[in-house]
């Protein structure tokens, strides 16, 4: 599968399944494209080669099977927290008052009550995005996308935000693509890292994480997580190597 | 002594209120001084009037058909205004969601809207005659354009991610418009409106004082052409009037949509 926007190849030869249940983690530097191939599977973009499959079934356009949770919180600030939560459903066609059950029960679970009338503007940026999380399991989609949702939080803020994705998850089982550039984010949260690499984005491995959930503050001082982030770390130097390796023989090669 | 003790009173009232007085004190003496100043000679009242004139004035003229000039400029105004409004609403949002059409029209809004609206007077005096007609259209071509661009801008800061989130949910056309782009113009609505209530008064007073046979503006240049000061002053505070009830409405509306702004 692959992209092209203008003559810049954004993705190529990019090839993963995502299993029913699982957690995965795309990890991967800025302008790899990670949002481009989130896009696509969104079905906000279409790929110029390739097809995406759901359930055997191609991705043709944005439909009710799929949620997309945004890095900037994207909330409409002129809605309230609960209009928020209810606005997929309502595009979707389901009255407001229907749309608000579902949206009470998201409430609890994201941890907002007592600020369902509040307006985007008056959360902090965590909360906002439990907003943004809450809008987009509303719609109860097979295949949750997350777009680095947490990069523009500090740093304790988003550790407590990780904590909150592992306590949703294992309520929800929720399958979850979640793109992120951290690679302490990636380990902590899914059950499999597919690692890519910049221009034009590629996989570069696929790394199975098999650490026992759920996941806790503990599991970042345990050695397994220790061992994975040494592994990542590793096929990220060797990444590098290559990249400089491969400037220089430019160099070289040049009249 | 007992100036620490006025110091400590003044102290104690709450600072809004405290404005509040002060504009109250000076307008006052403003008015106090505008009477004053006539009858000690200082100045001449032909060119000055002062309050009490203006009151005997305005109690004749009420007498003497104003009521007929005011609903006159108040009903062209009004219908120049709902005519801006709907239509600049209207087509601000057809050109700022369709490209093409903003492409062609575009232009010429910018060109008209740069062009001084009363250089086009005399030609709607010509087409419309000096009926209301011809400054229903003065008012009309002064609050319309500010509104159609203000409007315009509005639909395309919409911010583009809210746009993408709601392509996410499978939104079409029809449910951007009405969930995104509707709400976050509403703010520019109201800021084109604020200007085009200023443009318009002004299109309704020069209309009519160009070439008209009733209404505010009219009887001020013809109370000016045959030397009553004192009837022009009338005129004057009536507009002054209308134009500062009108700007506070306006202020409220749009403290009640502040919020709504990104």
């Amino acid at each position: 599968m692959r992209r092209t926007g203008g003559q810049v190849l954004a993705l190529k030869d990019i090839s993963f399944s995502i299993p029913a249940g699982k957690f995965v983690c795309i990890l991967g530097p800025s302008g790899c494209g990670k949002t481009t191939l989130l896009n696509i599977i969104a079905g906000l973009l279409k790929p110029s080669q390739g097809e995406i499959l759901q359930n055997g079934i191609p991705i043709a356009g944005p439909t009710k099977e799929r949620a997309m949770v945004f890095q900037s919180a994207a909330l409409l600030p002129w809605r309230t927290v609960i209009r928020n939560i209810t606005y997929g459903l309502e595009i979707q066609g389901r009255s407001v008052r229907d749309a608000k059950i579902t949206a009470q029960d998201l409430i609890n679970l994201v941890d907002l009550k007592g600020f369902e009338e509040s307006y985007p503007r008056e959360l902090s940026g965590g909360m906002q995005q439990r907003v943004n999380l809450a809008r987009a399991l509303a719609i109860n989609p097979q295949l949750l996308l997350m777009d680095e949702p947490f990069a523009s939080l500090d740093a304790q803020t988003r550790e407590f935000m990780q904590l909150e994705i592992e306590r949703i998850w294992s309520k929800t089982g929720q399958t979850t693509f979640f793109v992120t550039h951290s690679i302490d984010e990636a380990i902590f949260l899914a059950d499999e890292i597919i690692l890519m690499t910049a221009r034009p984005g590629q996989i570069k491995a696929s790394v199975p994480v098999a650490l026992p959930r759920p996941r806790s503050p503990a599991t970042k001082k345990s050695p397994d997580y220790h061992s994975l982030q040494d592994n990542l770390h590793d096929l990220i130097d060797q990444e590098f190597t290559q990249a400089i390796q491969k400037n220089i023989t430019g160099l070289e090669a040049r009249p | 002594m007992i100036g620490r003790v006025l110091r400590r009173l003044w102290d104690g009232i709450p600072l809004p209120l405290r404005n509040w007085l002060l504009a109250l004190a000076s307008f006052v003496i403003l008015l106090v001084m505008w009477e004053v100043l006539p009858s000690t000679g200082a100045i001449n009242v032909f060119f000055t009037s002062s309050p009490s004139r203006i009151v005997l004035a305005a109690q004749w003229l009420f007498q003497h058909g104003l009521w007929n000039d005011i609903l006159v400029s108040l009903g062209e105004f009004m219908l120049g205004m709902v005519l801006a409004i709907l239509l600049g609403i209207f087509v601000g949002f057809m050109i700022g969601w369709y490209g093409t059409l903003r492409a062609i029209v575009e232009p010429y809004v910018n060109m008209l809207n740069a062009t001084p609206r009363v250089a086009l007077f005399p030609l709607l005096i010509l087409w419309l005659g000096i009926g209301i007609e011809s400054k229903i259209a003065a008012v009309f071509l002064g609050a319309f354009f500010p509104i159609v661009i203000s409007v315009m801008k509005g639909v395309k800061t919409v911010d583009p991610e809210l746009i993408k989130c709601a392509r996410s949910f499978g939104a079409k056309d029809r449910q951007v418009f009405t969930t995104l782009t509707l709400p976050a113009c509403l703010p520019f609505i109201i800021s084109g409106l604020q200007i085009g209530v200023g443009r318009g008064l002004v299109g309704v007073v020069i209309g009519e004082m160009l070439a008209a046979q009733a209404g505010v503006g009219h009887m001020m240049a013809q109370a000016s052409a045959t030397f009553q000061t004192d009837k022009v002053f009338v005129g004057l505070v009536l507009l002054t009037g209308f134009g500062f009830v009108l700007t506070e409405i306006i202020k409220q509306i749009e403290k009640r949509f502040d919020s709504w702004r990104i």
